[in-house]
């Protein structure tokens, strides 16, 4: 029976079932994408360090732990540190991360290379092997020479892949490999550069849980670390899981989205279906048959959904890894598991019978007595039923984010905020169509009036295709905006007076002529800004070798090892202001050195005014007491200090200075660049400008991405807008067909509809919209903290584009409404 | 008295499948302004086929129909829309209401059609004088079948139409509530003096018009006057 009834109502059945489909796609996909990067990480664990273990200090090893370093005996040593490096071919510069290494490294995945003998022999050759993308925007070629600091050296390879560097990090400073012998004659480990050491072990039999518990804290008081390959991929593999979960939220919105619509289409079909069950029922059929023959429908379609939407989304998963080839450090290599498999068709099932439920339990309470007069046969026992059915659902969605999230106070959450959103955008949707029911002019035009009227028509679904329509419209603005605060947080180097040239680490007696260089390339000096490196000997008058040792010090573990870089100036600047106690500007050195604290390092290392801190400057210990704590901009990219010393009191200190200015084209850049790299092979300059660009770059990435997610949500939007059309069809037809039997004009009849589905589109889309700038403007104030312009884009665009949208689904139809024989209606409604 | 409807050699075919069904053959007839006339006959003799080709509502694919001296084969869909909307009236059997319009809204739809600026005045009085002034904010699921029958009668003369169509008008309606309705239909018809063309099997019904004409199996049985006039 359930068959024979479901061949007759095919075409809308299957439209239920491709409300779901997407959804579960979406949901798949991303699935067997996350267990395929779990699964390659771990496999891949140490091919992505290239060792066992590794030890690593951010400055010359001290005694003691070189002592521990030598006693694990290493395989290999690698110094890395950022430098400018030059062409001499064509002369281009560009600030780079040279990883200068010695021995056998990588004992685990390989170092890359075209040609692809020259990762095996540059150490042999004494060769440099660069970035491929370095080498092809620069137009070098192996055998090309390379200036690193004061050294040249001939190119052996171009760089595609070595263990330890990822896309990201490599498309700001690209990577240069070279061996550890010839760093010492490039002399850029000179004071103040910032590098790393690493010591790479290559100990397959080790106990690395040993190593972590033993070892790891005693080089922790020692200024180094020990990593081993599972924690960094654990690492790895967790921040990949967010990523993961975050995508995986957004699928599974789209799936919402589309149960919403099918038990919304439901709903209709099952009261168009109720007088034939009343008819059965009368026939002696029971409750329970009645019931089934239509949860078996459902049920079917659930698992014909959940089959056709698993297999585009295995289809689906094999794009990700083009996709997000750039965010991943190692190549994919892409398996199906079974779990998604049949997760995909289980959910197809669940969502479309416990969505299907509310509109299916009316079989079930149905009085035969309705096949005589049709009325509203509510009781106690459905609506007990009904709360029963609610509180299931929600349990089961709660369940599933739960299992996708694994962490049940972010679970409740996200179901809170989903249910909240839905919940708005129903109440505002009805709360509008209230108002205009009262409130529209009695006066307008008959097409006016009835077009509005038609949104109020019994069975419609109004409600859930304004929320259909807002919550595709919201998600993609909410991207939108949030891409445009983003981009506006790093929107620098337009404005002459903001400095998009950094150049750092210059020497004191380096100092005049970098300025001179300045000067002869026509370009001011905006800042010329003193550090000086130290580390916190005590905090409080606790010794910091203490803190570490003690488990419950509240202190964060990173101040505690932290080389900080300090300035000393006597005035605030923009990206400053004080919240707490008094900025000095300058002191005697005789006098008790205040200094200034920002807010995020009060908190992390918990200081307050008059806190005593005594640093050790390199070598010497200087007692300071904190004087004022200040709130720091630290997404305007200038360039911020966490501590500041006043005047008069750090001048003598061993020091290196950071100069910026302002070039206004890439060529007075590339100039000045190509000038300092020659004349200081030691200073590091950064372009900003480039930075941007980068920075622009990734987050047209990660937007594409999370705009592939809103697609869902829209097309499953447009799905549900379609199987709405759909399911009104009928009612479409016969109600125009009566409006052109009392001498409607088609004009008229279309106006009618099209003025509809208009004031759907609008008001759908921008109530969607504005949830996003109120969405937008919360996240601009509480998480990025940045004043929030919005752009009109979205009302220009989004808002016309998708209304648009809407009418032309609506009207879809209307030429079969319009070409139907009204006599054949009015014989059907007999 | 002249003629308000002239139907001459009128035939209708439907394909059913492969074959071809007549439905109506070489159908004539006149009706007289300001007569009543009715058309009855079995299920399936043709009746609702051709009063849908009287009203327009339908293209015959043999003879013609002159409506209120317009030949309806000559005028194309929004004129023959337009002919309806100013001098005809409809009733149906199942009321035929909009389900989203209160029923002063429903009587005001033909004339609105017309952009006539005291429609909703004119539907007012209608609904009183149909015995429902007092529901007129009521939307049709509010209202009982006869109630929906007598919104629909005031909305069938709310255009003063010139003819009116009726089909079946007590169809779905009992006995007491049908009979008033008829009494209403005939007393707003006297008092409007429109032609009136009712479609029935009930031959009491029939009796009471002026005009008979039998079909069956889609050809004319009879047609015979009950009264002058």
């Amino acid at each position: 029976m359930a068959w024979r009834d479901a061949k007759a109502s095919r075409v809308r059945l299957l439209l239920f079932m491709a409300s779901i489909i997407l959804g579960i796609a979406a949901v798949v996909s991303i699935q067997l994408f996350s267990q395929n990067l779990t699964d390659n990480i771990q496999r891949q664990s140490k091919s992505l360090m290239g060792a066992d273990f590794i030890i690593d200090s951010d400055q010359i090893p001290n005694e003691r732990a070189q002592a521990i370093i030598d006693s694990l005996q290493p395989d290999a040593l690698e110094v890395k540190f950022v430098s400018m490096i030059a062409f001499p071919k064509n002369n281009g510069t560009k600030l780079v991360s040279v990883r200068a290494l010695e021995g056998s490294f990588p004992f685990y995945g390989t170092i890359e290379t075209l040609p692809e003998t020259a990762g095996s022999n540059y150490q042999k050759t004494g060769g440099v092997l660069v970035d491929a993308t370095l080498m092809l925007q620069y137009n070098i070629v192996p055998g090309d020479s390379i200036k690193i600091g004061e050294l040249t050296m001939p190119i052996t390879g171009s760089l595609k892949g070595i263990p330890g560097s990822t896309g990201i990090s490599s498309s700001i400073a690209p990577t240069v490999v070279m061996p550890y012998r010839f760093v010492e004659a490039t002399k850029l480990l000179q004071f103040g550069s910032r590098k790393e050491y690493q010591f790479y072990y290559n100990q397959p039999t080790a106990d690395l849980a040993a190593l972590e518990e033993n070892v790891e804290p005693m080089l922790d008081v020692q200024n180094a670390d020990l990593d081993t390959h599972t924690s960094t991929s654990e690492r790895l593999g967790r921040r990949y899981e967010n990523v993961g979960s975050f995508l995986n939220l957004a699928a599974f919105i789209a799936l919402l989205l589309g149960c919403v619509g099918i038990a919304s289409s439901v709903n209709i079909y099952i009261k168009e279906k109720l007088p034939a069950v009343a008819v059965l029922k009368c026939m002696g059929a029971s409750r329970k048959q009645s019931f089934l023959i239509f949860l078996i429908q459902i049920a079917g379609i659930g698992i014909a959904g959940g089959v056709v939407g698993t297999a585009i989304g295995v289809g689906l998963q094999m794009a990700f890894p083009y996709i997000l080839k750039e965010f991943l450090p190692f190549d994919l290599i892409i398996n199906i598991s079974v779990q998604p498999l049949i997760m995909g068709v289980l959910l197809g099932l669940f969502m479309s019978v416990l969505f299907a439920l509310l509109p299916l339990l009316r079989t079930w309470y149905v009085s035969p007595l309705e096949v005589l007069r049709v009325g509203d046969s509510s009781s106690t026992d459905s609506r007990k039923a009904q709360y029963i059915v609610i509180g299931v659902i929600v349990l089961f969605l709660y369940g599933f984010t739960f299992w996708l999230l694994r962490d049940w106070l972010f679970a409740l959450a996200f179901i809170g905020g989903v249910l909240l959103t839905f919940a708005f955008l129903a109440g505002v949707a009805t709360l509008t169509m209230k108002a205009i029911k009262n409130f529209f002019p009695k006066r307008a035009r008959f097409t006016t009036r009835q077009s509005l009227l038609n949104l109020f028509r019994p069975n419609n679904q109004t409600v859930v295709l304004l929320v259909a329509i807002g919550l595709g419209t919201f998600l993609i603005s909410t991207l939108f905006f949030t891409k445009d605060i983003l981009l506006a947080k790093t929107e620098i180097g337009q404005a002459s007076d903001k400095a998009n040239l950094i150049t750092m680490d210059v020497q004191p007696e380096q100092l005049s002529e970098v300025v001179n260089s300045f000067k002869y390339s026509n370009l001011p000096v905006i800042d010329n800004i003193p550090i000086v490196t130290m580390r916190m000997h005590s905090i409080n008058d606790q010794l910091v070798n203490n803190l570490r040792a003690d488990s419950t010090a509240q202190i964060r573990g990173w101040i505690l090892s932290h080389e900080f870089r300090t300035t000393y100036r006597d005035e605030l600047i923009a990206s400053e202001e004080v919240l707490e106690g008094k900025w000095i500007p300058s002191q005697n050195a005789e006098e008790t050195i205040q200094i200034s604290i920002s807010d995020n390092l009060a908190e992390d290392a918990k200081l307050s005014i008059g806190d005593p801190v005594v640093f050790n400057v390199q070598g010497v210990l200087m007692e300071t007491i904190v004087g004022s704590i200040r709130k720091v901009d630290w997404a305007n990219l200038q360039i911020n200090f966490s501590i500041v010393f006043p005047e008069g009191v750090l001048e003598d200190a061993p020091q290196f200075n950071v100069l910026t200015t302002y070039a206004a084209t890439e060529k007075e850049s590339a100039g000045l660049q190509q000038d300092l790299v020659q004349k200081f092979p030691n200073v590091s300059i950064i372009d900003l400008r480039q930075v941007f660009t980068v920075v622009d770059d990734i987050l047209n990435k990660v937007s594409w991405i999370i705009n592939f997610m809103a697609f869902f949500s829209i097309l499953t939007g447009i799905i549900v807008l379609i199987g709405s059309v759909r399911t009104s069809k009928y009612q479409r037809i016969k109600e125009s067909v009566l409006l052109r039997t009392l001498g409607a004009k088609n004009k008229q009849i279309l106006t009618i509809t099209a003025l509809e589905y208009l004031f759907l589109g609008i008001l759908g889309s921008l109530v969607g919209i504005l949830l996003a700038l109120v969405s937008s403007f919360l996240l601009a104030l509480f998480i990025f903290k940045e004043p929030f312009t919005p752009s009109v884009l979205p009302f220009l665009v989004f808002l016309p584009g998708i209304s648009i949208l809407v009418l032309a689904i609506g009207l879809s139809n209307i030429r079969s409404v319009l070409k139907s024989s009204p006599l054949e209606v009015l014989r059907k409604a007999r | 008295m002249s003629k308000i409807l002239k139907i001459n050699g009128l035939g209708k075919t439907y394909n059913s499948g492969s074959r071809q069904l007549t439905v109506l053959q070489n159908i004539s007839f006149d009706v007289e302004k300001g007569q009543t006339f009715s058309i009855v006959g079995p299920s399936g003799s043709g009746k609702t086929t051709l009063l849908g080709l009287c009203a327009g509502l339908d293209q015959p694919n043999a003879g013609t129909v002159e409506l209120c001296g317009y030949d309806l084969q000559t005028l194309n869909e929004d004129e023959r829309a337009e002919l309806r909307n100013k001098e005809v009236g409809f009733i149906f059997q199942n009321f035929q209401l909009l389900p989203t319009l209160t029923a002063l809204e429903n009587v005001s739809v033909p004339l609105e059609l017309q952009s006539a600026q005291d429609a909703s005045s004119r539907a007012r009085k209608l609904l009183e004088k149909v015995g429902l002034g007092d529901r007129i904010h009521h939307y049709p699921s509010q209202l009982s079948g006869g109630e929906q029958q007598r919104v629909a009668l005031a909305r069938a003369f709310s255009n003063r139409p010139s003819i009116l169509f009726a089909d079946e008008p007590t169809g779905n309606l009992d006995e007491e509530t049908g009979e008033k309705v008829i009494e209403l239909l005939f007393e707003l018809n006297k008092d409007a003096g429109t032609t009136l063309v009712i479609i029935s099997h009930d031959l009491d019904l029939a009796a009471r018009t002026q005009q008979i004409l039998r079909l069956k199996g889609g050809q004319i049985l009879t047609n015979e006057t009950t009264a002058t006039f």
